[in-house]
């Protein structure tokens, strides 16, 4: 490896309170394979300073290069960033360069694209390079999950996605990996930003949020009332889980806007999807038919929630939600 | 204060019905309504100006001659003037097209000080045209907005909604706005605004009006092609247990399938 990013695959890190995300490990996995298909050096651009040990994470995730835009100033806002990414796509040509669907990817990436005037295809859940042409195959789910739509970008470079968070695992870290870290300065501004941050809410209540989350645990208006959340965050505790609700059970402020699943709400991809009187509209299924395992828990045995479901309990929320509840407290006690 | 509301026209979600035969969504004949996220943008540029007492909200819509009506709910809803950009050469438009086009239309129409959007469309869910669309005119880009605190002379306060927080921001105008629907609750339009929607001219900007050469728009325009489109099979088959009258049976089974998935692996 030459140490060079010219040409390569490029992901952009994810940096959350200066640190290097998870997220940007599961980019550098989708990365390494469309680099390795392409005989391409697999980049990773860190958006701002973050602590040595943090790069070094990156080259053992599989970055060859690491670029990072050292700034005293913490986090850039997005009208210094674009043009600071854009100037190092100008000189590097990247082939192909991913960012993850979150707020900040998505917002970086759509001031992007336009200033490169290129493509930019949103929330892919698979990504190939296409043998004979080598060109980066980008497949989406559209119209609510129910398409999945493939997408190129045949003449225009770099070609850029945003990929789902979680739609794959970071692969295991190994510290044996070489790379090559290249610091570009930041010069003092030399022009002004049109944004100024006046204040940072960090919510830490609430945890990761369920577009990230492992396991989730998701009620509808079958749970009844409000105080029932109460028992849906007991047993996301006993799974190390969030709790993740419907629009009728969010529009009866049983639970925040925060934790809506669906079209109008998240996309969520967990390992577990666990719900609790959830009839499983389309709408809501949009958001979350991409889960790995599917339990739902409905008193309907026709509820279309059975339908993409993997074990369905036919049964009163009322009944086995506390008995579960229970049932995982013993096993979980100090006797087992 | 010139603001100016993007509005894009989707299949409304609740007339959507799944084929039970292929299990995908049938299309046809589906209703067209207002992308229900545009609304609170509406809701906001009105409630803006009212709020200063002057100014004036436009309206924007991209897409076939039938999204007129897009245009005229939202005259009804209390804009001031409304504009359907419409043109065979638009069709087959990706986002970087679309934005493009809409940049035209509003230098043409504009100068505004507010471009509020959505944050994304129930349809194409990409959420790109607007911050795209912000980036191309040279304005302040705010995603994710969930409140507008502050409109001054030159500069807009908001609170953005991000992961694992919120951000009180301050931009200078111009500035794009997506917003998100915690932001507010739309109206319902009245008959006296319905009636006078139906008198205001509507008039439509096409390619050669917004001084777009052919290749620069729609299909030619669009970097992005897609190559297929495929219809998921439901490949779950589902276990189902009735929990009857032996609760503890089927709790123990749920108890344990969820002890498998949470193991670690
Ligand atoms: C434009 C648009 C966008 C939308 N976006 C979203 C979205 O993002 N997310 C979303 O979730 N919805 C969305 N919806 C709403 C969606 O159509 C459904 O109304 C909603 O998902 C239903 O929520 P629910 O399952 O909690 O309630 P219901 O449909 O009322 O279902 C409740 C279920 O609980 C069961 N139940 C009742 N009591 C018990 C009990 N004691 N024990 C066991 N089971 C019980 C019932 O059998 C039923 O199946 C949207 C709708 C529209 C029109
Ligand atoms: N054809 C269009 N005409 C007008 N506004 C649009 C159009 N397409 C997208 N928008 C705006 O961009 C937002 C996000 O749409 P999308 O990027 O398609 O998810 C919408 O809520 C609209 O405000």
């Amino acid at each position: 490896m030459t140490g060079s990013p010219d040409r390569g695959v490029w992901t952009l890190a994810e940096i959350r309170n200066g640190r290097v995300h998870e997220i940007s490990g599961e980019l550098l996995a989708w990365g390494r394979s469309l680099a390795d298909s392409l005989g391409a050096p697999l980049v990773s651009v860190v958006p701002e300073s973050v602590p040595d040990g943090d790069l070094d994470g990156l080259v053992a995730w599989g970055a060859d290069v690491v670029i990072v835009l050292d700034s005293q100033e913490g986090t850039l806002p997005e009208d210094l960033l674009c043009p600071l990414l854009a100037r190092l796509v100008r000189r590097h040509k990247p082939e192909i360069f991913i960012a993850s669907a979150t707020t900040t990817g998505r917002t970086a990436f759509s001031m992007l694209y336009a200033e490169l005037e290129t493509g930019l295809t949103a929330d892919c859940t698979g990504l190939r390079v296409d043998e004979k042409t080598g060109m980066l195959l980008q497949t989406r789910p559209a119209i609510g999950g129910n398409v999945m739509a493939t997408i190129k970008t045949p003449l225009h470079r770099p070609q850029m996605c945003t990929v789902r968070p979680r739609s794959m695992k970071p692969l295991v870290m190994d510290p044996s990996r070489r790379g090559r870290i290249v610091r570009e300065t930041v010069e003092e501004r030399s022009f002004v930003s049109r944004l100024e941050v006046l204040d940072s809410i960090r919510d830490v209540g609430r945890g990761t949020p369920i577009s990230e989350a492992d396991i989730l645990v998701v009620g509808g208006r079958g749970m009844g009332h409000g105080g029932n959340f109460r028992l849906l965050e007991q047993l996301a505790d006993l799974l190390g889980g969030q709790v993740g609700a419907t629009r009728q059970a969010v529009d009866m402020g049983w639970a925040p806007y925060s934790s809506q699943i669906g079209l109008s709400g998240k996309t969520v991809s967990p390992r577990l999807y666990i719900s609790f009187g959830v009839s499983g509209a389309i709408q809501h299924i949009a958001g979350m038919s991409t889960a790995e395992k599917i339990i739902a828990v409905n008193r309907d045995s026709d509820a279309p929630i059975f339908d993409v479901a993997d074990l369905g309990i036919v049964g009163d929320v009322g009944e086995v939600l506390p008995a579960l509840i229970r049932d995982m407290e013993r096993r979980s006690g100090p006797c087992q | 204060m010139e603001i100016a509301v993007m509005i894009k026209q989707v299949p409304a979600t609740d007339s959507v019905k799944i084929d039970p035969e292929t299990g995908t969504m049938i299309r046809d004949g589906l209703e067209m309504e207002i992308n229900p996220l545009d609304l609170h943008s509406l809701e906001a540029a009105v409630t803006l100006r009212d709020r200063a007492g002057r100014g004036r909200v436009t309206v924007f819509t991209m897409g076939p001659p039938s999204a007129l009506r897009a245009v005229r709910s939202a005259l009804a809803f209390g804009c001031d003037r409304g504009f359907l950009v419409t043109d065979r050469a638009f069709g087959g438009s990706d986002t970087l097209a679309t934005a493009r086009t809409l940049a035209a239309a509003l230098r043409k129409e504009g100068p505004f000080d507010m471009i509020l959007c959505g944050e994304r469309a129930t349809d194409g869910e990409t959420g790109q045209v607007g911050p795209a669309l912000g980036h191309l005119l040279g304005a302040s880009v705010l995603t994710y907005v969930n409140d507008i605190l502050e409109l001054g002379e030159g500069y807009v306060v908001v609170r953005r909604a991000i992961e694992g927080g919120e951000q009180v921001v301050r931009a200078k105008l111009p500035a794009q706005l997506g917003v998100v629907k915690e932001l507010n609750r739309p109206r319902l339009t009245t008959l006296r605004r319905r009636q006078a929607a139906r008198e205001t001219p509507i008039p439509s900007l096409t390619a050669e009006d917004l001084g777009l050469p052919k290749e620069r728009c729609g299909l030619k325009g669009s970097p992005t092609q897609v190559v297929s489109i495929s219809y998921p099979e439901v490949t779950r088959s589902c276990e189902m247990i009735q929990v009857g009258t032996d609760v503890d049976r089927a709790v123990s089974v749920l108890a344990e399938a969820l002890l498998k998935e949470v193991a670690p692996r």
